[in-house]
């Protein structure tokens, strides 16, 4: 019968509105608001306990103030943002430079460093990934021959200025070391994801063996 | 001037003030003072207890719709984000104020002081305990039903002084709508006058041993529908039809005069509830063990959560469904109940006093709950066939003009 249909959508709504085990769509992102309750909860003791520990961060809870870090956490092959470099894997060869679709990565060496006698290995002086063009195709990590370079897994990077989107060797160099294991399922298989926070060491993203001198001195002296 | 011993909230204030200033040092003749500074006072207070319900109310609202619909709402500012009010305060008060080029500058400017005015001066009548606070009117329906007509030339002058046309088209919309609904909303409060014998908001509550509600449950869903129609809300916002209009007629409004519109928005659900809680649900005459001013609390937020419970939950209508369902669906169904009560009345009251007793209201209310549901059922289905709801676009010779001839 004619307006069936509307008290149906009513009982659907009130569904949503009283029950408690409803369904949110949303997640609140970077952070999210948290009660007392929660905090307390978090810290691992009770309430009161916890409000003569840290009676500022309470005070603020009770207000409805407190904030905890909660990002949405990503699928551990996402392709984002800051790229994870290793500088011990990378030769200074600019594989990537030269693969890179866009041309939007620099790099710029001269011959020295430690492992300059064996020959292998150009120290770099510059190593620029503009990000702001980047499309995340992930033909630098492909092209590399040493696993030196891998798409990483961050997000919400944005800025205000785009000249800050270029990533210079410094900020590689300081930057998490999440690769996403996009590139390296493997690194899967090792119970590794990048929402866990832990860095991945360059020994852990490659699949050749990184001799260390020693080794290699020893490997020079057999042949 | 009120006499001893009688009056609401206003006359008691006025005794006070009257105590206060002319026992000793303020001769007779400046008795009129403290009837003025009553009547400030209480204005003051009301007006600005409003003003804060309803500013709590949007939180509530926005939070509430949120729950509805598997969101959460604002959350960000104070527990459970009930500081949003006054961040939303504060961010509207700091912009600019801006008014269109080519706009009608005064009419632009009055126009949400229209819209705003008529919401306060219906809270004035409203009987919140035996009398009303500020004016106990004998004709106070009739007095609401013009107030709040205002609305629609209000909403009209903002829309027009926007020199926009998307707001014109909301304003058109509004006007269209608006006064459609006025009419089965003045016939629904017909039949409550009919029955309560009086025009007076007070009288009206008094008069109802029986809940109007139980009494005429056709006039209560009539005036409900109207009602929510006049809010201009989800499901009948045509006006501001965010996805058709930008945001209909105060799509060029911004800072307070914006924020001013906002509130009267909000404000409507409170008003619109307090009138239904006054005419249907008893006021605050109380029943029983229950005191009066209570009751009344509880219903006016009942109606409310029904009304966002409307909102969050129908989608909005075509303007000619609108239409169709307030003159081809509520009219008829005022009618209806106008002319049921007006026979029951008749037959039923006492013949001398020509009022009626307890036995004949709950003699009425078995009538006419048959009667509704029977009505409503017919008129559910004359109108809900689908040859009589959809008519066959015709189309513009102009559509295709430039299309190959056949």
């Amino acid at each position: 019968m004619y307006g069936f249909g509307l008290l149906k959508g009513l009982a659907v709504t009130m569904k949503n509105m009283a029950l408690p085990g409803r369904m949110f769509t949303t997640h609140q992102y970077p952070s999210r608001s948290i009660g007392i309750l929660g905090l307390a909860k978090m810290s691992g003791t009770n309430v009161v306990s916890f409000a003569f520990a840290e009676p500022k961060q309470a005070a603020k809870a009770l207000v409805g103030l407190a904030t905890v870090e909660d990002r949405f956490e990503q699928h551990p092959r996402f392709r984002g943002q800051e790229f994870a470099w290793y500088e011990e894997r990378c030769t200074g060869c600019a594989s990537c430079a030269k693969y890179c679709p866009l041309g939007i990565i620099r790099i710029v060496t001269h011959p020295g460093g430690a492992e300059m006698q064996e020959g292998e290995k150009y120290a770099i002086d510059v190593f620029d990934i503009d990000i702001g063009r980047c499309m995340f195709c992930g033909l630098c990590v492909e092209a590399c021959p040493y696993d030196a370079i891998h798409m990483g897994s961050g997000f919400e990077e944005g800025t205000y200025d785009r000249a800050e989107l270029v990533l210079d060797i410094d900020h590689l160099r300081d930057a998490p070391k999440r690769p996403s294991t996009w590139f390296r399922p493997q690194l899967e298989g090792k119970s590794y994801r990048p929402a866990d926070g832990k860095d991945a060491t360059w020994r852990d993203v490659g699949r050749h063996e990184h001799p260390t001198q020693e080794e290699q001195g020893k490997r020079w002296a057999e042949r | 001037m009120c006499d001893e011993g009688v009056g609401g909230a206003f006359c008691r204030l006025e005794r006070f003030f009257d105590g206060l200033l002319f026992d000793g040092f303020l001769p007779e003749s400046l008795d009129w003072l403290a009837y003025a500074l009553a009547g400030f006072v209480l204005a003051a207070t009301i007006v600005n207890l409003l003003l804060m319900v309803t500013a709590g109310y949007t939180w509530f609202e926005r939070r509430a719709l949120g729950r509805f619909q598997a969101r959460l709402g604002p959350n960000r500012w104070g527990p459970f984000g009930m500081f949003q009010p006054i961040a939303d305060g504060i961010k509207l008060a700091s912009k600019e104020d801006l008014v269109p080029d080519g706009a009608d500058r005064p009419v632009f400017n009055v126009a949400p002081i229209a819209l705003m005015a008529p919401a306060i001066l219906v809270v004035a009548l409203i009987p919140f305990e035996e009398e009303s606070f500020l004016g106990s009117l004998n004709i106070g329906i009739l007095f609401i039903i013009g107030v709040t007509s205002v609305n629609t030339i209000a909403i009209f002058m903002g829309g027009w002084a926007s020199r926009n046309k998307y707001a014109m088209f909301g304003a058109m919309r509004a006007v269209a709508m608006l006064i459609s609904y006025e009419v089965p909303m003045a016939l629904a409060i017909t039949g409550v006058l009919l029955v309560a014998g009086s025009m007076s908001l007070s009288g009206m509550a008094a008069s109802q041993a029986v809940p109007f509600l139980l009494v005429q449950p056709l006039g209560f869903l009539v005036f409900l529908a109207a009602a929510s129609a006049e809010m201009s809300r989800t499901p009948f916002d045509q006006i501001e039809a965010e996805s058709e209009l930008g945001s209909g007629y105060h799509t060029e409004y911004s800072g307070m005069k914006f924020a001013v519109f906002q509130l009267a928005e909000f404000m409507a659900p409170i008003i619109t509830a307090l009138i239904v809680a006054t005419l249907y649900l008893g006021g605050a005459r109380g029943y029983g063990p229950i005191p009066g001013q209570l009751w009344f609390v509880v219903m006016v937020a009942i109606v409310i959560f029904v009304l966002l419970w409307f909102r969050a939950t129908w989608p909005r209508l075509r303007i000619d469904q609108i239409m169709s369902f307030a003159w081809k669906g509520l009219f008829l169904l005022a009618i209806v109940n106008l002319f049921l009560v007006a026979a029951e009345v008749f037959v039923l009251q006492d013949s001398e006093t020509g009022e009626l007793s307890t036995e004949s209201l709950w003699i009425m209310a078995a009538i006419n709950w048959v009667v509704t549901v029977a009505s409503v059922v017919i008129v559910a289905n004359v109108l809900g066939q689908r040859h009589i709801q959809r008519l066959e676009p015709v189309a513009s010779p102009l559509a295709n003009m430039h299309a190959e001839a056949d």
